[in-house]
């Protein structure tokens, strides 16, 4: 499974949950396989998605939020771990798409490979924490723990793409992504 | 000085409601009241602070971020990929170590060039004098409303404790 494949997997399993990207190829790739109005797109400040995810979650219990994250950005602030696992935010579903390279800079390798991210989640008090690499498992357990209280975190661990992909940026002004992401947390359900 | 509970009542009074940053000893009674009164979130670095009040304010907070200005180094990125082009306000309540030149080492050179750094990254800011705190909160509070972005209130020791 390639980072494409995993999130066609995983995006009709949302329903309206409020997803936060990190950046590059995550965003990328998120953003032209279905452009969800829930959908926050991260550009720029790597490591943070989780740190807005939990900032979103901790100010609406009653939504589900979802982090779309990667091993690069997961490894830049595992400080977030430790807090998300302290807050305990119920609300809140940590998937980490590991494919041990930094995808969007050319495919050099992050230190992933050497380090048990899901370990460092349960270390840090995740309530439920997985580990899949094959498609139907990442389907059944996409679909448990968006159904059940967290936080939880599921390891993702996926294929680097080896052809460079050609895909486009994200296309809406950072302004325009926060006032669709507002709407959606605002809208009724 | 304004004490602690002082200081966090302004706050609340003007609206603010999601606290969180990395403490300073210049702000400790600030902190300890905070956390006496739960909601105040212990970040592990002021940069991951940034990220989390971009959050609790589009699900509706107005966040507040307290740091040294040693955190202001962290956040150089935050701020400028994340909360000034997204448009994402927060207060930035950030002690002023290296005040005039007399701190330790580690605090000498950002203490020098703090004004300067958050004119650079153009975040508008007011240094607090006791006197002029309640004055200083209303003007970032305006300020945070006109122009959707961070602003920062600079604390020099001696204002509180």
């Amino acid at each position: 499974m390639n980072l494409a494949q995993a999130l066609s997997v995983v995006i009709p399993a949302l329903q309206d949950a409020l997803v936060v990207h990190a950046n590059g190829f995550i965003s990328r790739e998120s953003f032209n396989l279905e452009d969800r109005l829930g959908n926050f797109y991260m550009i720029g400040s790597m490591g943070l998605a989780s740190s807005i995810a939990l900032g979103v979650a901790l100010s609406k219990p009653e939504r589900r939020v979802v982090v779309f994250d990667g091993d690069g950005n997961v490894l830049m602030n595992m400080g977030s771990l430790a807090l998300i696992g302290v807050q305990r935010p119920r609300n809140l579903v940590h998937l980490v798409f590991d494919n041990e390279v930094y995808g969007s800079t050319g495919n050099q390798p992050t230190i992933s490979s050497r380090v048990a991210l899901d370990a460092v989640a349960r270390a840090s008090g995740y309530v439920d924490v997985r580990r899949v690499e094959e498609a139907d498992q990442l389907r059944a357990a996409t679909q448990e723990l968006l159904a059940k209280d967290g936080p939880s975190f599921l390891l993702v661990k996926i294929e680097p793409d080896r052809e460079e992909r050609h895909i486009g940026r994200i296309t809406h002004e950072p302004q325009h992504i926060v006032r669709r992401f507002m709407e959606a947390i605002n809208q009724d359900l | 000085m304004v004490s602690g509970p002082q200081f966090v009542q302004h706050l609340r009074n003007a609206g603010f409601d999601f606290f969180t940053g990395v403490p300073c000893s210049l702000v400790k009674g600030v902190i300890a009241t905070l956390e006496e009164r739960g909601g105040y979130i212990a970040e592990t670095r002021e940069d991951a602070a940034v990220g989390l009040a971009a959050g609790a304010y589009m699900a509706g907070k107005q966040p507040v971020i307290i740091m040294q200005n040693s955190g202001l180094g962290v956040c150089l990125n935050a701020l400028s990929s994340l909360s000034l082009i997204y448009a994402l306000p927060c207060l930035l309540l950030i002690t002023w170590r290296g005040y005039q030149g007399k701190d330790a080492p580690e605090h000498i050179i950002m203490g020098d060039i703090l004004p300067d750094l958050l004119s650079t990254l153009k975040i508008p800011y007011r240094v607090l004098e006791e006197q002029t705190l309640e004055d200083a909160i209303g003007w970032a509070t305006s300020t945070l409303k006109q122009t959707s972005r961070p602003t920062a209130l600079v604390l020099p020791p001696g204002v509180t404790a």
